[in-house]
């Protein structure tokens, strides 16, 4: 189950990273948004998707779930929520003010 | 144990929090802004000494012991930094008013400056992997709000790449966290290293610590990994952007100071060789782009980088002496770029223009501001007695001792391109004929915040001999991991 969950976010990465090196504002949100994802489904991976009881102290139970894969996942989504927003809100107003949503014509000169 | 720890997150929290209710009382905002940054700067020195007389104080939240719940660590080198951090966050409160338009203060300016020194002090503070890189977000995302602050068509433009930089970077960091957690199975810095320590960093290991140094090295601008700092820090106001220069870069050579001291520390052939070399090359090439470019503003943002190289050079190197600089350049840096970017604002407000092949003759009427600027270069340059000097003398004792002779020749040099950048605005922004036809803006209560850093630094170099012992007693605290280990796991 590991090894499915790992391609997984093999492909995720690789999705993201084709869609960071793209040059349209929108692309380079979908890239980051997969990027995160595939990082959360890294995380879960390491700490073994174990079918074990929930970890709450009860005599008689010996195969425990690590509870800590979900927690650090579960904050880490809430950043990049907030961050995907805050990011499709930014490039929304750049591509508006600057007329233009190519990264290539985003770049400006020394003095100004 | 002792709550002691947690003050200086908490209380600027709990300010930007309050602020945010009102912001369009502006008097008031103020006035509270000063209130509180005071306040912080009184306790940040009150846990500063107990620190320094006492030992570490070690918070364990929600009393989980040790290993298991958060951790936050206030050993020296994490309270000195948050100390700075304070009196650089005092000096920007004070000259914002005279900065920024009321405009971009209504729009929750305080705020987010209380939330960005919030987060810069947990990441000095905690002593957790995972709590770390959620202090990282939370300093990020006041700063992506402060970088764009007003919504200027080039601000939008230079934040957009900024975003996207840091997000990479932390999806990298959450990565770097999940390979620690599959190969170690914790998340405490003290248990990683104590981990570590035991299979004597073998296998994958030395990887994983390479690719959290890549992490680091993106926030903290080094070579290669600086292309994206320079613009996006000159483009929002100069309070901003001095905040920025500060803070934002010295939290990741922090983190990598604390990492590779702590847990990476058993394959240095390898690591911290090839820091000497990133060091020197950080160098090489930011002062180049300071020399490159007629923007003052961009000046001061390239001056970053070898900065920063100066301090990883430290950590190359890897003895007592060395150490020591690198944590004595960390705190005298944070200092004097604060009021360089401040001076540089200063300077672009009066003579209305930050291109310096169009104002000249500035001194006739700012001589103060000339020369505050003079002595920010020499300070900045490491000229005798100021405090630059004392940093780079124990930097280049350290590393001739280890016998890098390139590191040290680059350094010298880079420290005279420094000297010349600096001198560059001085000689074609101040020097000249008067301009008869020069509109001249009152800048008095800009000074004041800058004279004051200027004057710490100043002591920080006179007065070495009271400073240097507790600086000693932090870098040979560093070089044993077993201290911090020690005192976190209490064993």
């Amino acid at each position: 189950m590991e090894f499915i969950i790992l391609i997984l976010a093999g492909v995720l990465f690789a999705t993201a990273i084709y869609n960071l090196l793209q040059k349209q504002l929108l692309r380079l949100v979908i890239g980051s948004v997969l990027l995160s994802h595939g990082a959360h489904l890294f995380i879960l991976t390491m700490g073994e998707l174990k079918r074990g009881r929930p970890p709450i102290l009860t005599d008689g139970v010996e195969n425990y779930t690590d509870p800590l894969p979900q927690a650090l996942i579960l904050t880490s989504i809430v950043i990049s929520f907030g961050i995907t927003s805050l990011l499709l809100v930014l490039a929304y107003r750049t591509a508006n003010e600057n007329e233009t949503d190519n990264m290539e014509q985003l770049r400006g000169n020394d003095n100004e | 144990m002792s709550n002691l720890a947690v003050l200086p997150i908490i209380i600027p929290l709990l300010a930007g929090i309050i602020l945010a209710f009102f912001p369009k009382q502006l008097s008031l905002v103020r006035t509270l802004t000063k209130i509180f940054v005071i306040g912080n700067l009184v306790i940040a020195c009150y846990t500063a000494w107990q620190v320094f007389n006492q030992g570490a104080i070690i918070l364990e939240t929600g009393d989980w012991a040790a290993p298991y719940g958060i951790i936050i660590v206030a050993d020296g080198l994490s309270i000195l930094l948050v100390l700075t951090t304070n009196i650089v966050a005092a000096a920007c409160a004070f000259y914002a008013p005279y900065s920024l338009p009321d405009k971009k203060e209504r729009f929750y300016f305080y705020s987010f400056f209380f939330f960005l020194i919030s987060g810069v002090s947990g990441a000095f503070l905690t002593g957790d992997l995972f709590n770390m890189f959620v202090f990282f977000e939370v300093l990020l995302m006041a700063s992506y709000a402060l970088i764009v602050l007003g919504g200027d068509k080039v601000q939008l433009r230079e934040s957009v790449k900024y975003v996207f930089i840091n997000l990479f970077s932390s999806m990298l960091f959450v990565t770097a966290i999940a390979f620690v957690y599959g190969t170690l199975g914790t998340i405490n810095m003290a248990q990683i290293a104590q981990r570590v320590q035991e299979v004597e960093q073998q296998g994958i290991l030395t990887t994983i610590g390479i690719l959290l140094f890549f992490v680091f090295a993106t926030k903290a601008a080094l070579f290669p990994l600086y292309y994206w700092m320079p613009k996006s820090y000159v483009v929002p106001n100069p309070v901003i952007s001095a905040l920025f220069g500060a803070l934002l870069t010295k939290v990741g050579i922090y983190a990598i100071i604390r990492v590779f001291s702590l847990i990476f520390v058993h394959k240095i052939n390898l690591t911290h060789e090839t820091f000497i070399w990133i060091a020197g090359l950080s160098m090489i090439f930011g002062i180049i782009g300071a020399l490159s470019t007629n923007n003052i503003k961009l000046i001061i943002a390239y001056n970053i980088i070898p900065a920063i190289g100066f301090i990883l050079m430290g950590l190359g190197v890897f003895n007592q002496e060395a150490i020591s600089g690198s944590i004595y350049y960390l705190i005298h840096d944070m200092l004097i770029k604060t009021s360089l970017f401040l001076l540089v604002g200063t300077i672009a407000y009066a003579a209305g223009t930050s291109d310096l092949r169009k104002f000249s003759g500035l001194i006739h009427y700012y001589p103060v501001l000339g020369w505050m600027l003079f002595v920010s270069g020499f300070v900045l340059a490491g000229i005798p007695p100021f405090s630059g000097f004392i940093g780079k003398l124990l930097l280049l004792t350290g590393a001739l001792s280890n016998e890098e002779i390139a590191i040290v020749i680059i350094a010298l040099l880079t420290s005279l391109l420094i000297l010349y950048s600096i001198m560059k605005i001085f000689i074609k922004g101040f020097w000249g004929e008067k301009n008869e036809s020069f509109e001249y803006k009152p800048i008095k209560g800009r000074i004041a915040p800058v004279a004051v850093l200027l004057a710490i630094s100043i002591f920080m170099g006179i007065g070495a001999e009271f400073i240097y012992p507790s600086i000693e007693s932090i870098s040979a605290y560093l070089l044993d991991p077993e201290n911090y280990i020690n005192a976190v796991m209490k064993e």
